[in-house]
């Protein structure tokens, strides 16, 4: 069994606690047009022309995006670093793409790192059976999950699909005691309508507990467009970055509410 | 910052560095003398420093609280004919030199051209060692392979200990007393008698000077009508009449007590570095302690003192640099070091409330000099390392953080005693040594990649055309990646060995004819071994030599066991003529050697451990090795600017780098190479054995953006934290981004102020050779979106 693994981050400093590293699995069922990661989605190895730079000159080559790791090299990768990770507190990231999409390898890998004592966080999209869900909890130290949008019809128009079972999943893993993060992609136009950013407050207000106070908002940024292009998928569509007052706006409605929370996680 | 502190650092920022021949003159008319001819070498020194002392201009800015300059002027600076005589060309050159310049007038010039070249024209301790020096390494000293630091100044970069701010010179003289005492009148004690009796005169000359300073404040202080500060001045006035004599009982007195210390070794000769005070959080606190509990300051006075006291350091400019050793390190910084933290003898935490107020100091005043090492050991605070942390982030490259428990025990592994090892620290770039007990200087950086070139060209080098190394075979006709780096290890052996020769001869000159009377009585136990600081009369004695390019040469040996051994997809002459041709034509090769090559910097071990090796073969050849004055041979890795200077008398290289490029710095990746993080960086940093050195420098730069919150500063402790478990000696980060220094580039004039962490030091940015600038700008930023 192999996992589909696009980037191996060292150093991640905004995934979690402490210093981590932070695993990027490939596939994603889910679309959303603000995505960073945009290669993420496909679930194959895909080739794309790479260009090196001496000086002025260049070097053209096709490379490919997307390497399969067995779950012991994955983990050989990871612990270079457990020295860094004991010292902080920190530990291990997947994300993605959507990791539950690649659910069996994840489990046998969150198993190992268990048995190393290392932290692990998972980056999810919350899209995924509940009977997974259940089944990866008692592996992860903490989710850090993602809220896109609390409007199924608008949910389902930009990420392709229903957040019905998203909500749930989070309803379950909040109320059971899971440790969650709740993630806030900030878009505008998207989700940063003042109504509905109190609707959002309401929603994870009535859910606030000792497992879950913590919510980061994650700015669209600009940086993922070039990627598209690179990558060569279609860019449907372009946001504007959010501009730090209505990031602190936002942060500041969850605050009130007792959240602690953080801009760029 | 207060309006007389603020008016202090402006003065010392925009006083223009410029020379004077006022010392060179005195010393020339003292050895002129008739006396002169008749006293034996350490009397001579002795009573020349007297000489000088008794007759230089004095110096005192009405705003001041720390007395005494070097120069007649704040940033005027001295030159020493005897160790260095420049040239009238040499002196045009440093007048006219667009980076680090000093002024030289008409005055200046003409006493050079009537009377200091006259008299010094084949006596200066540089040409003598000129020539002195074999063929072999006046060879190898032209074809770039190492440096020579004592060529144009004497042995230096020692550090005050504990016992310096305790002792007032009236215990030294009598310390001599009892020591001449015991020494039986015999032919065989006479030459200790004569070193002490230089010692005698030289803690004397002090004394005298600043009685000299005492006076004129006296003076000064019956002109001035504002009752405070005639009180100030007046005050002033009796510490110099008490210090350094006595020793000093409260706060002000220990900074004035030093400063007079620091005058002195830096009179007597033209050290490199100049002098240091040590651990001055743990030297301060018991006058800082008893000063509050007496109500004599308050935490206020304290900071102002400090304040003034960095301003001093600031006046005082390197002596000026010219030739090869300019190259290896050009700068106006004297590499004037603070240490905080650490440890205290019994192996506690040594972090005090001073430890902090430095720190504020040391943030607030943001000048070149003095530089500032933060010490942190298992045993201090977080706390500690997160608020030097806050300073480093504020981005002028100070403090840079080194590792307390590893320091000690590489002076351990150096023979030292436990106590004298906690006692000690790091001093100018990131060397270890017991301060207040140890000789330990810097000898000269060794060019590791120019090495490699020769290896590759048997001995031969492609600059000068000519055979300068042994014949090691030509790298066709090895069979193995191993036969290659045996050949290494032979060419670099061999070039060891005539620096070592080199440096004994040297040593000998400066033992035999600039010994330094005056440091000697600050280092322990010269006077008790009735012995010269230059001669081994310290506790511990130790000479380092310092490799440079460890980045660049592990991908170069990377390269060549890739592509032609493992691979073997390249041919030798392949690759010699695309070295050859600097990779013109030859650019899919360069590519493929850039960027399909593994790199050191990465955590790969595939080519970190190429990295132990050379570290290996250059430590088997260095250390242990005795010197001329009894010390023993060290190795550092570290590289000022001469990583600079080694670029560009190497041609292209197997790691895709182009002739006359700058090589990697320290034990940094070469710049840009390090594609997974700092993580990564710091793994493959560790993977040479750290405590087998006298000291490694590590630079990493992170953008700004990336110490935006509380978070991210605990963060960056953590790693250097774990760097510091894997033993890693120092770190430094440079924290400004890329943008920034491209716009400096563009508009010098609108960053007067800014400045970076080159290596080991931090120095304006305008001051820096436009490569040098373009090198800072290319290493690896680290940040986050």
């Amino acid at each position: 069994m192999k996992a589909l693994i696009f980037d191996i981050k060292r150093f991640a400093i905004h995934d979690g606690p402490g210093i981590r590293t932070t695993l990027f699995f490939k596939g994603c069922p889910l679309i959303c047009p603000w995505c960073h990661n945009p290669e993420s989605r496909n679930a194959d190895p895909q080739k794309y022309n790479h260009v090196d730079k001496i000086g002025k000159k260049e070097f053209m080559s096709e490379k490919t995006i997307g390497t399969y790791y067995t779950s012991e090299q994955l983990l050989n990768e990871i612990l270079k670093d457990k020295i860094f990770y004991i010292e902080s507190g920190g530990g291990i990231t997947c994300s993605g793409g959507e990791p539950l999409f690649q659910y069996s390898f994840l489990n046998k890998f969150l198993k190992e790192c268990r048995s190393e004592d290392i932290h692990t966080a998972l980056d999810t999209s919350g899209y995924a059976e509940m009977e997974i869900m259940m089944k990866i909890a008692p592996l992860v130290d903490l989710f850090l999950f993602d809220i896109k949008h609390l409007d199924n019809a608008r949910h389902k128009r930009f990420a392709g699909v229903s957040n019905d079972i998203i909500l749930r999943n989070f309803k379950w893993l909040v109320s059971t005691g899971y440790n969650v993060t709740a993630r806030i992609p900030v878009i505008p136009g998207i989700n940063t309508e003042k109504k509905y950013i109190n609707r959002l407050d309401k929603y994870l207000s009535d859910l606030l507990c000792d497992n879950f106070k913590e919510i980061h908002l994650l700015p669209y940024h600009e940086i993922g467009c070039s990627k598209y292009d690179k990558f060569n998928i279609g860019l449907i569509q372009s946001f504007e970055e959010p501009q730090a007052e209505l990031l602190e706006e936002y942060s500041l409605v969850f605050k009130k509410s007792g959240f602690k929370t953080k801009i760029g996680g | 910052m207060n309006a007389r502190i603020k008016s202090l650092r402006e003065k010392s920022l925009n006083a223009v560095e410029s020379l004077t021949a006022e010392r060179a003159l005195l010393v020339t008319s003292f050895y002129k003398s008739i006396d002169a001819q008749k006293l034996s070498v350490p009397v001579l020194r002795a009573r020349t420093f007297e000489h000088i002392l008794a007759n230089k201009e004095l110096f005192f800015d009405e705003e001041e609280l720390i007395v005494g300059e070097r120069g007649p002027h704040p940033k005027i600076t001295p030159t020493y004919p005897e160790i260095c005589l420049h040239s009238l060309e040499d002196l045009e050159i440093l007048d006219s030199r667009e980076k680090v310049s000093f002024k030289a007038d008409q005055e200046m010039k003409k006493a050079y051209r009537d009377i200091i070249i006259p008299y010094w024209k084949g006596k200066s301790n540089r040409e003598r060692i000129m020539n002195l020096m074999t063929p072999e390494w006046l060879t190898a000293y032209q074809s770039g392979i190492f440096t020579e630091f004592q060529e144009q100044r004497a042995p230096g970069h020692t550090a005050l200990g504990e016992k310096g701010f305790k002792t007032g010179f009236r215990q030294y003289l009598f310390e001599i007393e009892k020591v001449c005492g015991s020494l039986k009148e015999n032919s065989e004690s006479s030459a200790r008698l004569v070193q002490l009796e230089g010692m005698r005169i030289a803690a004397e000359a002090m004394v005298m000077y600043a009685k000299r300073i005492s006076k004129m404040l006296k003076d000064k202080a019956s002109l001035i009508h504002d009752e405070i500060r005639k009180a100030e001045i007046l005050e002033l006035s009796r510490i110099c009449n008490k210090v350094p004599y006595e020793a000093p009982e409260t706060f002000h007195e220990a900074l004035q007590h030093y400063w007079f210390m620091h005058l002195g070794v830096i009179t007597e000769v033209n050290p490199w570095d100049s002098f240091n005070p040590g651990r001055l959080d743990q030297h301060l606190y018991p006058f800082y302690k008893n000063d509050i509990k007496a109500g004599r300051i308050d935490k206020e006075r304290a900071r102002e003192l400090l304040q003034a006291f960095w301003i001093k350091f600031n006046n005082h400019p390197a002596p000026p640099k010219v030739g090869i050793t300019a190259l290896e390190s050009n700068t106006y910084t004297d590499f004037c070091l603070i240490n905080l933290g650490g440890l205290n003898p019994d192996g506690e935490d040594a972090v005090n409330e001073l430890s902090y107020i430095i720190l504020d100091v040391i943030e607030e005043m943001r000048i070149l000099q003095p530089g500032s090492m933060v010490q942190v050991s298992k045993g201090n605070p977080d706390e500690f390392l997160q608020r030097a942390i806050k300073v480093i982030k504020t981005g002028f490259g100070q403090p840079s953080i080194f590792n307390t428990d590893a320091i000690i025990q590489e002076l351990l592994r150096h023979g030292k005693d436990l106590v004298d090892a906690r006692n000690g620290g790091a001093s100018g770039c990131v060397e270890s040594g017991a301060f207040g007990t140890e000789c330990y200087f810097l000898t000269g950086y060794f060019n590791l990649m120019k090495i490699l070139e020769l290896t590759l060209h048997n001995g031969w080098d492609p600059r000068l055309k000519r055979q300068v190394g042994p014949e090691t075979g030509y790298p066709d006709l090895f069979k193995t990646f191993d036969d290659f780096l045996n050949a290494f290890k032979k060419q670099l052996e061999y070039f060891i060995n005539i620096k070592i020769e080199g440096n004994n001869t040297i040593e000998k000159t400066f033992s035999d004819f600039i010994p330094v009377p005056f440091l000697s009585l600050l280092i322990e136990d010269c006077i008790k071994n009735a012995k010269d600081y230059n001669d081994g009369g310290a506790r511990y004695n130790t000479s380092y030599i310092q490799g440079v390019g460890l980045g660049s040469v592990t991908d170069a040996l990377a390269a060549i066991n890739h592509q032609v051994y493992v691979e073997g997809n390249l041919s030798f002459s392949e690759l010699l003529n695309a070295l050859e041709d600097d990779f013109r034509n030859h650019s899919t090769l360069q590519h493929e050697l850039i960027y399909n090559t593994p790199k050191y910097g990465n955590d790969d071990d595939k080519v970190d451990y190429l990295a132990s090796k050379v570290f290996e073969i250059f430590l088997d050849a260095v250390d242990g090795r005795t010197s001329y004055r009894g010390g023993i041979y060290r190795i550092n890795m570290l590289p000022t600017t001469s990583h600079v200077y080694f670029g560009s008398v190497v041609g292209a290289t197997p790691d895709g780098r182009n002739a006359g490029q700058p090589l990697s710095e320290g034990i940094s990746p070469f710049q840009g190479v390090d594609m997974k993080g700092p993580t990564a960086v710091l793994k493959s940093a560790s993977k040479i054995d750290h405590l087998k050195t006298g000291g490694t420098l590590l630079n990493q730069k992170f953008a700004p953006s990336f110490f935006k919150n509380e978070d991210s500063i605990i963060k960056l402790g953590a790693l250097v934290r774990s760097y510091f478990k894997m033993n890693g000696h120092h770190i430094q980060f440079n924290v400004v981004d890329a943008d920034t220094l491209r716009d400096a580039q563009r508009y010098p004039e609108k960053y007067k102020d800014l400045i970076v962490r080159v290596a080991g030091y931090s120095d304006y940015f305008n001051d820096l050779g436009e490569d040098l600038q373009n090198e800072i700008i290319r290493r690896t930023e680290h940040k986050e979106f």
